[in-house]
């Protein structure tokens, strides 16, 4: 067990991310993970956006692979919450085709208006909207 | 990526949904659509999966707690919450959108 707290020889040799994980860094892993955990389960969504910095710094990917890797993580996630909020009554299932049907059709018009969008402008006013959005929640 | 944080205020703002039914269902259309995504990431081998257990681990474990509470606060201390949530995280978005002139 003494072993596991510090890097192996081989873990040197091979640089960081080709080695077994250190104890050390198990924790800090399992502590960000809890922490996207939580924020996804509390707000049903927005873990993505904190998984993703989260895997470029933590586990050295792109950008590319850190979206696509964030989307496995935040799946097992959501599937746990999802199970919760719906057994815990809060999901009723009237407005759930409607709603399922536009983001569906959204999603997939959204991904091809993408390509012809830059994404400076982009984020710029995804960010506007978050901003207003989250303003007129908070009152 | 990001939809919910779109979808959510939307549902609550502008449909009067209690929030937890619009955290509820942006959960359930991730789920959907993630489906899908995965499907084209995993083709293009775009997924990580070296140490994501962990991150996976206690995702999980947090991820019951965090819905759990949420299910039993009051919907108006939710909704603002999330609202002061969504606020930072488009703050966030506004320093990097200016700090990276690559992207």
């Amino acid at each position: 067990m003494k072993s596991s707290l510090k890097p192996s020889k081989r873990s040197k040799s091979q640089g960081l991310d080709n080695s077994r994980p250190t104890f050390g860094k198990k924790i800090v892993l399992i502590l960000l993970g809890g922490m996207i955990g939580f924020l996804n389960g509390f707000f049903g969504g927005g873990g993505g956006m904190i998984c993703v910095p989260t895997l470029e710094k933590g586990l050295g990917l792109d950008n590319k692979r850190a979206h696509a890797t964030a989307i496995a993580v935040i799946f097992p996630l959501s599937l746990i919450s999802c199970a919760i909020y719906i057994f815990k009554g809060s999901i009723s299932s009237l407005p759930l085709l409607s709603v399922g049907l536009g983001v569906l059709v959204g999603g997939i018009g959204g991904s091809i208006a993408l390509k012809f969008i830059p994404s400076k402008a982009l984020r710029v006013i995804f960010a506007v909207i978050m901003l207003l959005g989250g303003i007129r929640l908070m009152f | 990526m990001g939809g919910g944080t779109l979808l959510i205020p939307l549902l609550t703002i502008f449909l009067g949904f209690e929030q937890q039914l619009s955290q509820g269902i942006n959960l359930l259309t991730f789920l959907v659509m993630a489906v899908f995504s995965l499907m084209i990431h995993s083709r293009n081998g775009l997924i990580a999966t070296k140490n994501i257990f962990w991150i996976i681990l206690g995702g999980v474990i947090f991820a019951i707690g965090g819905s759990l509470l949420a299910t039993v606060i009051p919907s108006g201390i939710l909704r603002r919450c999330f609202g002061a949530f969504l606020s930072l995280l488009a703050i966030g978005e506004f320093i990097k959108a200016f700090k990276k002139k690559k992207a």
